[in-house]
This record gives structure tokens, C-alpha cells and sequence, in this order.
């Protein structure tokens, strides 16, 4: 086995890959139709719910998904833990596809979508009050900085490639990109850091709107935390699952060491949840039982079980426990950005939303865009690690 | 190791100095009108619910009809069509009509929403928008308390409509009739001067002297005063109605801005924490690459 990065290879056009792109096609046609017809004809939202699934999920909970780097990042970097550092490359692939998925999707969402070149350039014109402004700002630099942190694995092999354009480009860009990394990768740290914490405050807008077991302070703090541990259990499940796709076999008990940091931000986030709950008086919305307080419980027992799950560390060298703790993690995180940003979102009475077909179909299309790209990636460039010696030398 | 648990240590501080700043974050200084602020009163007990001012909107603001097949305008609420609506309250204590459109509130959610300043006061304390700005995000709406920014959904080139006093047209930078030396198309047109313009603090003079002088006709608080930080729509109600019975919530006194930016301000005042933290980050990197090197160095020469 080896730590070095090698590309996966194998024919690109399986027939999950038709499969994906048959999605990614319906979404394209359904695209045209919003763009040509406007957002009520594609889309159930409203005055009232003027935001909705393509929010919650592409943007919110997308970008929350794309922490892994992140997270991996924090641990390795921050924090100084290099036997993380395998972990980094695929984790930033995760990230950049993630990042970018939520990129599009506000794209997508938003109505005047011709302007929105103006947004990163007039500067003199910001509203330096508007919580999304910086959100926005961050979110779309951190993109870029995500695929420059990711460009090596794509620099390499393009200088082991014939001559050509691209090797040039990569013999001259890589020393260059190289010298501006450790910066690149603070930056890398910085920005989420920012955003994802605004992203929490950001709702908070909302006022009398949102929910009041939704509404806090610590709410920036809540949503940073969160998508760290989001992050983890998103790598967790992607490094498993491409490993067993694609018979790397990997250390398991790598990915567990991680379960230590999980466990910290999973704690510390139910400490804080909880507590802020009970300080400001707000355990009567809990105790109600209505939907609120079912998805306020159900939001704390997803972070809660894996924290103790977590902690059995011989347990958790196991696959399966791993993963299922994982997937508690994202789903509880997730759930929270719904919640947020949807579930707990109340204009009045005479509003309600539910996500039309064709919304929930262009969603569908973008996530299978962002698995076909990563399928494609990953076998044509140098992400995953462990691969068997023989190919690793190819 | 003793290096990265100082590292560690490090970053927990600093975790914990923004969370001890979230918690001091909540004030922000209350904004108040500019000193010629304008607005409108519009008085509950005197309106008839004839809705000439919602036909008279729809002229002055060049704004389609909800349903161009239909006989009459038949808006029954706000809409990217309708900028101001007639609605009636019927309830046991008595009934009323109410006007609906933008409040021009003295800290304006929407402007404290938008990212390139679309929505602003302007003249007068006027809160419009400008077409050249937004993007169509539609966060002035997830804001708004009174639900008024609305947005075109039925069309691919849409804008955001709302009452721009007659400043400037619904939707657009096109001068409204105020521009013309008139009053808003509203005020002007109701035949019982149910809704008056005028220069706001004689407004709040004017609600409050109806007060005086009808004490057992009025609902005793003037709305908008103090409501959601200030509005300079102001609105008397009668006796035995209450103001959350016309789609007036009771919000208090602070804007729905007041804690979220006030905490966004807080958290990135001078950006002296992103800075510093982006310092702090830069440093452990450093460490971490070169420690890395050095460790790479080691296994190539054993």
C-alpha cells in the first residue's frame, strides 16, 4: 500500500456514469424552462417562502457538506496531526465539488442573476451590514481557493503527460502555486471559518420569523461547529465508500482516529445547544412535543449518539459502526440547516411549501453532476490514496 | 506534541473570545428617523374600504392587475401587481379595514438585508429600491417583518415591488408623483383623508391629538412609534381592536436588525478577528509544513 496519490483509471462512461448523466440532463432541460418561463414556473416558492429547498440544501447544507477539507485541514494543519495528511486530497475534492454545487445552485436561485457579476467587483456599492454579503463574498473566493489547494493533483499529472500545453502550464505553474500554498491553506482555513459561522447569524434576520428554539446568539458558533463535524463524518463516508468502489483498501483505523476530534465538536455543540436552551428559558418549546420540538430532539439525539458512540474507541474501528456514526452526524447537521433555514421558518399561517418536481429534479441533477465529476476526477488524477503497489508505480 | 497542544490551546482561546464577544453583541445602537422624514397616517376609524387608493397605487405605479381576464382589480393581498391593499378585520370586538404597504421603517430590514444596497432610505427617509443593484437573492423578503418586499415570480426579468411612497415608481427609478410636487397616489385620492401625507413628526402630533381629543373612539396606542425600532407609516386603530388583528404584530421595539448585526459588527469589528486569526492560522501552518519537511527529510536519509 501506498501514501502516495494515484489516479484510480478505468473506463469513464459506466453505466452508472449514463445513469448520472441522464439526471444531469433533465436537470439541463428543466434549467432552460426556469430560466425562460421564471422561478414560479419551476418552483413552489413564494413571498412567503421565498426560500426553499435550493437554498436549504444546495447552498446551506451543500457548502456545510463541502467541510471535509476543512475540517481535515483544522486537524492537520491548526492542530499539527500529519498522519491526517492522506486524507487531505480527496476530502479537498469533496469540498471543491461541494462548494461548487452550492455555487451554481445560488445561481440558480437567484432571480436577477444578471447582475450578480457586479457583486465580487462594486465594491464601493456593499452594504458592509449585509450579513450575506459576506457569506456570499466568502463563499465564492473559498471556491477558488479550494480548486487552487486541489490544483496539484491536477499539475502532476498533466507534467507526467506528452508534451503539450497543459504540461508547460503545469511545469510553470506548479512551482508558483507551490510557494503560495501554506498561505492558500490559512486562507483555507479562515474563510470557512467566517462564512459558515455567518451563515448561522445570517438567519437570524428572520427575526419573529424563525422559530424561537432556532433563534440564538450562539447561532454562529452552533453552525461553525457543526459543519467541522460535518466535515469529518463527510469524509469518513467518502473516503469508505470510494475505497470499497475502487478496492483501495485503507486504514480504517485512520479514519476513527478522527472519531477524537468528532467528538469534541459533537459535545460541544450539544453543550452549547442544550444549555442555551435551558439558559434562556426555552424549555417549554421543547417540552410542547409539537414538530418543533420533535425536530429540536431528534436535531440534539444526532449529535449526542455519535458522541457516545464515538468514544467506544474499539468499537469504532469497525466499518459499519463507523459509518452508521457518520451518517448520524451529516444527517443531524443537515437537519439543522433545514430546520433553519425551512422547517423552522414560519411567514404565517397562509404560507406553506413543499418543493414542486421540477425543484426537487434540478437539485437531484446537481448532486449527480457533482458525484459523475468526482467519479471522473478521481480516476483520471492522483486523490485517493493506497492504491495496490503494482498500479501505484503506473 | 507539546507544540501542537499549544497550538490547540491557541485556537480554543480564540474560540472562546469571539463566543464571550457574542454574548455582549446584543445592542446596537437604535437608529432614528432622518430629521425631514416624511410618512403617512393612515386612520382605521375614518377608512370605508372603498380601495380607490389600491386602484389609484396600480395607475400611479404602472402595475398590471393581479388578472387581466377580470372585470375589476380583485388583489386580495401584496403581490409583485399590488403595492398597497384594502383589507377588512371582522371580528367579535368589531371590525375595520386596513391599509397594507411598506411601513419605511426607521431601521429598515430589507437595507440591512441587502448585499450591494438595492434597498436604502433615501429622501425623506423613503426606503426604495434600485433595479441596478440587486441580484434577485431575495433576502430582503426572509427579513422583511411585514412581509412587503414581492417578488415577480411569474417572470424571467423580475423585480422587487413595494410601496416607494411614490418617490419613485413600483419596481423601478422612474419619479414617482412626489417628485411631481404631489402627494402619494394613495393619500391623495382617499376621499375621507383616511390615509394623510405629511412631515412625520407632525404626524405623530396629529395621531396623537385624534387620541386626545377621542379617547373612547381609539385604540389607545399609535402603531409605529416605537413598533419594530419605528416605522414612518403610521396607524390609529378603534377601540376594541387590536393592532395584531390587522396584521400588525406587537414586535417591540427592537428591528429585527438590531441583534444579528449588531453581533455581525461586534464579531468583525476594525476585521481585527479575521486578521489576526488569519495570522494565527498562517503561523500554524507554517509549523506544520515545516515540521512535515523536516520529518520527509529524516526518511530520505535513514
Amino acid at each position: 500500500m501506498s501514501a502516495q496519490a494515484t489516479p484510480v483509471g478505468g473506463k469513464l462512461l459506466t453505466p452508472t456514469m449514463k445513469g448520472l448523466l441522464i439526471l444531469v440532463g433533465i436537470a439541463a432541460v428543466l434549467l432552460l424552462w426556469r430560466f425562460a418561463a421564471g422561478l414560479g414556473a419551476v418552483t413552489n416558492l413564494s413571498d412567503g417562502y421565498p426560500w426553499g429547498l435550493w437554498i436549504a440544501f444546495d447552498v446551506v447544507t451543500g457548502t456545510a457538506l463541502g467541510c471535509g477539507g476543512y475540517a481535515i485541514a483544522l486537524l492537520v494543519y491548526a492542530f499539527n496531526k500529519g498522519k491526517y495528511h492522506p486524507l487531505v486530497r480527496s476530502a479537498l475534492l469533496a469540498s471543491a465539488l461541494g462548494y461548487t454545487l452550492g455555487a451554481i445552485g445560488v445561481l440558480i436561485d437567484v432571480g436577477r442573476v444578471w447582475w450578480t457579476w457586479k457583486l465580487p467587483l462594486f465594491f464601493w456599492t456593499w452594504n458592509l451590514s449585509s450579513i450575506q454579503l459576506e457569506v456570499a463574498l466568502c463563499i465564492m473566493l473559498y471556491t477558488f481557493v479550494l480548486w487552487i489547494e486541489l490544483s496539484p493533483a491536477f499539475l502532476e499529472q498533466w507534467a507526467k503527460g506528452p508534451e503539450s500545453f497543459l504540461k508547460r502550464f503545469a511545469a510553470a505553474a506548479t512551482p508558483k502555486i507551490m510557494r503560495a500554498m501554506p498561505w492558500l491553506i490559512a486562507l483555507g482555513m479562515l474563510l470557512p471559518t467566517m462564512h459558515q459561522s455567518s451563515l448561522g447569524n445570517m438567519i437570524l434576520l428572520a427575526g419573529p420569523k424563525l422559530h424561537p428554539l432556532w433563534y440564538t446568539t450562539w447561532i454562529p458558533f452552533l453552525f461553525l461547529v457543526s459543519c467541522v463535524g460535518m466535515g469529518y463524518g463527510v469524509t469518513i463516508m467518502e473516503t469508505m465508500v470510494s475505497r470499497t468502489v475502487y478496492k483501495r483498501p485503507g486504514e480504517t483505523r485512520v479514519l476513527a482516529g478522527l472519531g477524537d476530534a468528532m467528538v469534541v465538536v459533537l459535545l460541544a455543540y450539544v453543550l452549547i445547544r442544550v444549555g442555551d436552551t435551558i439558559w434562556q428559558g426555552k424549555l417549554d418549546y421543547v417540552l410542547a412535543f409539537d414538530v418543533f420540538s420533535i425536530l429540536f430532539l431528534l436535531e440534539v439525539l444526532l449529535h449526542l449518539v455519535p458522541a457516545f458512540m464515538l468514544m467506544n474507541k474499539a468499537k469504532r474501528t469497525d466499518r459499519t459502526y463507523l459509518f452508521r456514526a457518520s451518517l448520524m452526524i451529516v444527517f443531524g447537521g443537515a437537519l439543522y440547516r433545514f430546520s433553519a433555514y425551512w422547517f423552522a421558518f414560519q411567514p404565517g399561517d397562509h404560507w406553506s411549501y413543499f418543493p414542486a418536481i421540477p425543484e426537487i429534479l434540478i437539485t437531484v441533477g446537481l448532486v449527480a453532476f457533482e458525484i459523475a465529476a468526482y467519479i471522473t476526477i478521481i480516476k483520471r488524477f492522483p486523490i485517493l490514496t493506497g492504491a495496490p503497489p503494482a498500479t501505484a508505480k503506473a | 506534541m507539546n507544540i501542537s497542544r499549544r497550538g490547540a490551546l491557541k485556537v480554543a482561546a480564540l474560540g472562546a473570545a469571539a463566543a464571550t464577544g457574542v454574548r455582549k453583541a446584543e445592542a446596537r445602537e437604535r437608529l432614528v428617523p432622518p430629521e425631514d422624514a416624511t410618512g403617512m397616517l393612515y386612520d382605521a376609524t375614518l377608512c370605508i374600504g372603498c380601495k380607490a387608493c389600491v386602484v389609484a397605487c396600480r395607475e400611479a405605479n404602472e402595475l398590471s392587475l393581479e388578472r387581466e381576464s377580470t372585470l375589476y382589480d380583485d388583489a386580495i393581498d401584496l403581490s409583485g401587481h399590488t403595492a398597497n391593499i384594502i383589507k377588512l378585520h371582522n371580528g367579535d370586538e368589531g371590525y375595520a379595514f386596513v391599509k397594507q404597504q411598506c411601513m419605511h421603517c426607521v431601521d429598515p430590514a430589507c437595507a440591512s438585508a441587502c448585499m450591494m444596497g438595492s434597498f436604502q432610505k433615501r429622501d425623506n427617509g423613503i426606503v426604495t429600491w434600485v433595479p441596478d443593484k440587486c441580484i434577485g437573492c431575495r433576502y430582503c423578503q426572509i427579513a422583511c417583518p411585514f412581509e412587503i418586499p414581492k417578488f415577480e415570480w411569474d417572470s424571467p426579468l423580475p423585480r422587487m415591488v413595494k410601496c416607494q411612497m411614490c418617490l419613485a415608481k413600483a419596481g423601478s427609478t422612474d419619479p414617482g408623483q412626489l417628485q411631481d410636487g404631489k402627494e402619494p397616489a394613495c393619500c391623495e385620492v382617499c376621499p375621507r383623508e383616511a390615509v394623510i401625507y405629511g412631515d412625520y413628526d407632525d404626524l405623530k402630533q396629529e395621531a396623537q391629538a385624534r387620541l386626545d381629543a377621542n379617547p373612547d373612539r381609539y385604540n389607545p396606542r399609535v402603531y409605529g412609534l416605537d413598533d419594530m425600532g419605528g416605522t414612518q407609516v403610521l396607524y390609529l386603530a378603534p377601540a376594541g381592536v387590536e393592532y395584531s388583528d390587522l396584521g400588525l404584530p406587537e414586535y417591540g421595539p427592537d428591528s429585527v436588525s438590531h441583534i444579528p448585526v449588531g453581533l455581525q459588527h461586534k464579531i468583525y469589528k476594525g476585521f481585527v478577528a479575521p486578521v489576526a486569526l488569519y495570522a494565527v492560522l498562517a503561523g500554524l501552518t507554517w509549523r506544520s509544513r515545516r515540521q512535515e519537511d523536516a520529518q520527509a527529510g529524516q526518511e530520505v536519509e535513514s
